[in-house]
């Protein structure tokens, strides 16, 4: 097989697979469902090895696949650009994708729509895939409105649910705002730059650096503020940040396994992803770099309380997500664009095992999702409890794991940065590093450790994934670790959340990985510049790093907010209920989410019903409707009921008028 | 013989399926219907397939007329059978012969009363279509304009829904209004040239506020067609009303006989009114793609929703013309192509509801998906491609206008982007509501899944919807060089010397 070839298979074998099973899923026995998209996704992470094994030999690839259309001189094209990034994101998606395969197989044995599931994740696969392989906007566009769709599809998966149909539709709306302004970014580039394609259009940048726009009046108005912002509010839909995050939490609706792959490791990614790669753009405009990493310290911090508050052990995991995606979006904003993609990555690892941890929590607990009727699961979920802990360890930046290198490395690039912002950006990462300890810890211990609470409480009707005929644990059941297609994949997981950031921070961040692929304006964002100073003079080496890490702010931060969960939820557990007592008002504003679900709601949703029923019953229906085509019916039979009463039928009216006639056209044309 | 044909390739196009027509009308016979069912299918297959070699055999370096053909009409008036086609009107016959096929698939046990009537109205009504999209005389233009209105009120008439007569005579009213100011405009213009030849008045001079009333005149028939916020209220009644094989027409082909003829008579034969009235025109469509998507959000009836989002995505159409640059047109073009398969499929979807319980109302299902699982996945499918998504049809067409629309002005394509959120919420509600959910009521619960039939039908559709997501190019091909032409020639000013 050629490169050529290798690039083309890896999306189109899961394609394959996903078509396969969706169309004939269900003629063929059910195993068929997961031999075939597991296949179909393995082939792609084994070819994706071997891409960025050749990628990382420096090998760049950048051609049309084909032609899609033709306008005047404008040419689109499909095609692929094979770069470090790309070749990474690939491993990370396809491997990623794999274990959720291999887990599901055990999470979704029962549900009738066995295949039909199966044939979704692997055409997520096949659209993640086109959207990190692209080399034009036109097509990560494609791939970024296709994770969409499947988005939409998997969190109403299970279609009979009020819940779900809710989620999955303002999940796809919510996406569309931002792809609003995505497509005016898109079209902006089309018109300013000639091009859709990366390479024309990051060459022409810099000439365009200076250019102005006017868009309201004769205001001017810099180009590529304009532009990048509008392709990040893409990225804020996308990457749900605050205020489109309203979507994620809701996600969670769907099958966890999905949570996983869509929702956590990869799908919400692709707008971090997409500032990376644009970074030639983003470079250009301190601004739209100020407004990425404002919006990102908000949803860092403030998605973060909303994780302590939570007892749904999905809507926790979801909750961390946010808030480390508002890490992610700091990194981008400090111009420490490796930075966020290494966080990217790690994050993929540990947030999927935290959210395949739930889901085998959620299993053993026969679908109570409520971490207030669980405890001392550690007893009969070794596996499960082992891997949470790594996870949730290396969430909250434990040196030595992976979390540790990117996140430490994320607060640093914040310190270190210039641009408007970055102090308040610097806060809000140190500060969300105690809460996420905090709830990662309060989650864990509650789940894990303390009494086993399922024997005494009689839960309420929270229920979870599926199977609404038996939810919860009965008080006389013990809970059982799911078996090896469950336990194979937290496991596989658990070993890159140990010690992918170990190996990988130095190539990435400070080596020659992302050379040619990611570019830093290193006068006017010295972030980078300083970090890779620090790491030369200070920490040496990935050990260095770590025992300083040790001795570092974060670190006692991230100490302190996991003593204080043991003392809250282990050794003092009535505390917690009268702390939300004595702070009713902030548990208020919490429990509300700060209100922008009401907000949407009311204004919105309910504004767009409002004027659209106006504009029907009074514009079309009253006015056009009414007045001008009824109206002019009604004129003309007015009008006819005027010419009938010349209509008398006495012959000496009409002989008068014939009279009047006659000589009216003598006189006129005599004249004449 | 084959040289014979190929020289009168739009003749056989026109005629055989009117021909087919009468001839099934001829061989009716109410005890066997199913014979009458295949003698049409027979027909309309025939008569796509003469259509097929309109593409196997263009020019695609050509932006002129081919395929000409004529001869002397009426010798008086120096009126000709003069037919022709380009790289806008060649996608759309075929649009025209295509789609006729399905809407026979569509009625086969469907409609049982007068039968050949039925077929018969169908297959006149494509070849006189047809004949809109190859005529390149005026009065021949205008003859198979109004001729084919006949069959369309006789199909609502006939087989309409309860409340059939008001909405044929709303359509009728409107529609005769603006032709005649069309017909007022053609008399005008053959005083002017001596001629009824259409590529005569593109070199006519005229000054400015001639052409101004030259363009209204076609405006207000075209506007009505199309239809144009805000002479589009009877478009929904007729919808309504129409049974679906008429809404399939009415929504695939007869709204692009307007957008067709804007391109073929109003913007170059009065280039200097349509720039000077562009502002208006793209305001006008910007309100049909906003005002109207807000009005399809709060419809309860299916067809009404479906209806006034084709208004909404008529709008891109015309907006797509009056940006002047070769993205807009070519995206205006795809954009009647892709709406034609979509709101075909769309239409054909709350048929095959119908059908079943004899209700379009939103609220009459719910759940749909738990019985009809098959449906409800070409049905996801389809409300995805009217909301605009990516690999299917119905983004190209918007895609490209709006990328049109950002280099005449950004609000433009700050607008007209509001489709995205809209044209979602409205369609995806609406496949909430009735597709998901827990099954509603008996009449869900005893829904049975797609047809042999029905299935063939919306496999073909979507395949069709992919195909041109995936590669519009060869669309895009066949339109290139027609609306280069178009555009060098809406360019020039016509306005005589010195003025």
């Amino acid at each position: 097989m050629t490169m050529q070839q290798i690039y083309l298979a890896i999306p189109l074998l899961p394609l394959l697979a996903a078509i396969v099973v969706g169309l004939f899923g269900k003629q063929l026995p059910r195993a068929s469902a997961h031999i075939i998209t597991i296949l179909g996704v393995g082939a792609a992470f084994v070819l994706s090895v071997f891409v960025l094994n050749d990628a990382m030999s420096g090998h760049v690839f950048n051609e049309a696949v084909y032609t899609w259309l033709k306008s005047g001189n404008i040419t689109l094209e499909i095609g692929f650009l094979i770069d470090r990034l790309s070749a990474m994101m690939m491993v990370v998606v396809t491997f990623v994708s794999l274990m959720v395969h291999i887990y599901t197989i055990g999470y979704m044995h029962e549900d009738k729509g066995y295949a039909r599931f199966f044939s979704y994740i692997s055409l997520f696969t096949f659209a993640m895939l086109m959207l990190v392989m692209s080399n034009n906007f036109m097509q990560l566009f494609f791939g970024w409105e296709a994770v969409g769709l499947v988005s939409y599809l998997l969190i109403g998966f299970w279609f009979t649910r009020p819940t779900a149909i809710y989620a999955n539709l303002k999940a796809f709306l919510v996406n569309r705002v931002g792809d609003f302004g995505f497509l005016l970014g898109i079209g902006l580039v089309l018109f300013h730059f000639g091009s859709l394609d990366y390479a024309a259009v990051f060459s022409v940048a810099p000439q365009m650096a200076d250019a102005q726009i006017s868009l309201i009046g004769n205001s001017s108005w810099s180009l590529m503020t304009v532009t990048c912002i509008l392709l990040f509010i893409g990225a804020m839909g996308k990457s749900a940040q605050v205020p489109l995050h309203v979507w994620l939490p809701d996600s969670m609706e769907g099958p966890t396994p999905i949570s996983a792959l869509i929702h956590a490791a990869t799908m919400v990614t692709a707008g971090i992803f997409m500032v990376a790669r644009m970074s030639p753009l983003f470079e250009l405009s301190s601004t739209a770099l100020s407004f990425v990493m404002i919006i990102g310290s908000i949803t860092a911090l403030f998605m973060g309380f909303l994780g302590v508050i939570q007892n749904d052990i999905k809507r926790v995991v979801a909750y961390s997500t946010l808030s480390q995606l508002g890490y992610m979006t700091v990194a981008l904003g400090a111009s420490a664009y490796s930075v966020a993609i290494f966080h990217l990555m790690t994050h993929a690892f540990f947030k999927a095992l935290l959210f395949l941890g739930a889901g085998s929590v959620i299993m053993g607990m026969h679908h109570d999702q409520d971490i207030r009727n669980m405890g001392n699961l550690k007893k009969y979920m070794p596996v499960t409890w082992i891997t949470s802990l790594i996870g949730s360890l290396a969430l909250i930046g434990t040196p030595f794991l992976s979390g540790f290198y990117s996140k430490d490395s994320i607060i640093e690039a914040a310190k270190f940065s210039t641009i408007s912002g970055s102090g308040f950006a610097y806060f809000a990462v140190l500060a969300s590093v105690f809460v996420t300890a905090f709830y990662s810890f309060r989650m864990y211990f509650l789940v894990f450790h303390g009494s086993e609470k399922w024997r005494v409480v009689k839960h309420d009707a929270h229920h979870g994934d599926d199977h609404a005929h038996h939810h919860g644990l009965s008080p006389t059941d013990d809970p059982h670790e799911p078996g090896w297609v469950i336990k194979l994949p937290l496991i596989l997981l658990a070993v890159p959340s140990l010690i992918i950031g170990y190996f990988a921070v130095e190539p990435m961040l400070f080596g020659e990985f992302f050379k040619g692929v990611i570019f830093v304006d290193a006068a006017s964002h010295p972030a980078m510049h300083e970090l890779t100073h620090h790491w030369h003079t200070i920490f040496h080496s990935s050990v260095g790093m770590a025992l300083h890490g040790f001795m570092s702010l974060p670190f006692v931060l991230a100490a302190s907010g996991v003593i204080l969960a043991w003392f809250f939820y282990i050794k003092r557990p009535d505390i917690p209920a009268k702390i939300q007592l004595k702070f009713s008002f902030i548990y208020y504003i919490l429990e509300n989410k700060y209100g922008f679900d009401s907000f949407n709601d009311r204004v919105f949703a309910a504004g767009s019903r409002f004027i659209g029923n106006k504009l029907w019953q009074i514009g079309d229906v009253k006015i056009i409707d009414g007045g001008m085509v009824n109206g002019t019916a009604n004129l003309i039979g007015k009008l006819s009921g005027v010419m009938r009463k010349l209509q008398t039928g006495l012959i000496y009216h009409y002989a008068f008028a014939m009279i009047i006639g006659v000589f009216l056209m003598l006189t006129f044309f005599t004249k004449v | 013989m084959v040289e014979y044909f190929t020289q009168h390739i739009l003749s056989f196009s026109i005629w055989i399926p009117v021909l087919a027509g009468v001839i099934v009308l001829l061989t009716a016979n109410d005890n066997k219907p199913c014979t009458t069912r295949w003698l049409a299918l027979a027909g309309s297959i025939v008569s796509f397939l003469v259509t097929v070699p309109l593409y196997t055999h263009f020019n695609f370096a050509d932006g002129g007329f081919q395929f000409q053909e004529g001869f002397r009409w009426i010798a008086s008036f120096n009126i000709n059978y003069h037919l022709g086609a380009d790289g806008i009107a060649v996608p759309l016959i075929l649009l025209t012969s295509f789609t006729t096929v399905i809407v026979v698939i569509a009625a086969w046990e469907v409609i049982e009363k007068r039968v050949a009537q039925y077929m018969a109205c169908f297959l006149i009504m494509s070849g006189l279509m047809i004949g809109v999209f190859s005529a390149l005389d005026a009065i021949l233009y205008y003859v198979f304009w109004e001729a084919m209105l006949i069959p369309m009120f006789l199909v609502i008439g006939i087989w309409g829904g309860p409340n059939r007569v008001y909405a044929t005579v709303k359509f009728f009213l409107y529609t005769l209004l603006g032709s005649l100011l069309m017909l007022v405009a053609f008399i005008f213009l053959f005083h002017s040239t001596g001629s009824f030849e259409i590529i005569d008045y593109y070199n006519l001079p005229m000054p400015l506020n001639v052409q101004v009333l030259i363009f209204l005149a076609f405006f207000a028939a075209f506007a009505v067609k199309i239809p144009m916020w805000p002479v589009h209220t009877w478009l929904p009644d007729a919808h309504v009303e129409a049974p679906t094989g008429g809404s399939v027409v009415l929504a695939a082909i007869a709204l692009k006989l307007g957008g067709y003829s804007f391109l073929r008579f109003a913007m170059p034969i009065a280039p200097d009114a349509a720039h000077y009235l562009s502002g208006y025109m793209i305001a006008l469509s910007l309100i049909a793609i906003v005002y109207i998507a807000l009005v399809a959000l709060v419809q309860k009836d299916m067809k009404k929703l479906i209806a006034y989002s084709s208004i909404s995505h008529m709008g891109f159409v015309t907006l797509g013309f009056f940006l002047f640059n070769n993205l807009g047109l070519d995206g205006a073009i795809v954009q009647m192509v892709s709406h034609g398969f979509i709101s075909a499929a769309m239409f054909l979807a709350v048929g095959v509801l119908y059908d079943r319980v004899h209700s379009r109302q939103i609220e009459s299902y719910g759940g749909v998906a738990n019985t009809m699982p098959t449906f409800a996945a070409f049905a996801v499918f389809f409300a995805m491609a009217n909301s605009g998504l990516p690999g299917t049809s119905g983004f190209v067409g918007e895609f490209m206008v709006i990328l049109g629309a950002i280099q005449a002005n950004f609000w433009y394509a700050f607008l007209a982007s509001f489709t995205l959120i809209f044209g979602a919420a409205y369609t995806l509600w609406m496949v909430k509501r009735v597709f998901y959910g827990e099954v509603a009521n008996e009449h869900v619960a005893a829904l049975k899944d797609l047809s042999k039939r029905e299935f063939l039908i919306m496999a073909i559709l979507a395949t069709l919807v992919l195909a041109l997501g995936i590669y519009p190019q060869p669309l895009t091909d066949m339109t290139n060089a027609t609306v280069t032409q178009l555009l060098t020639h809406l360019a020039q000013s016509k306005l005589p010397a010195g003025l």
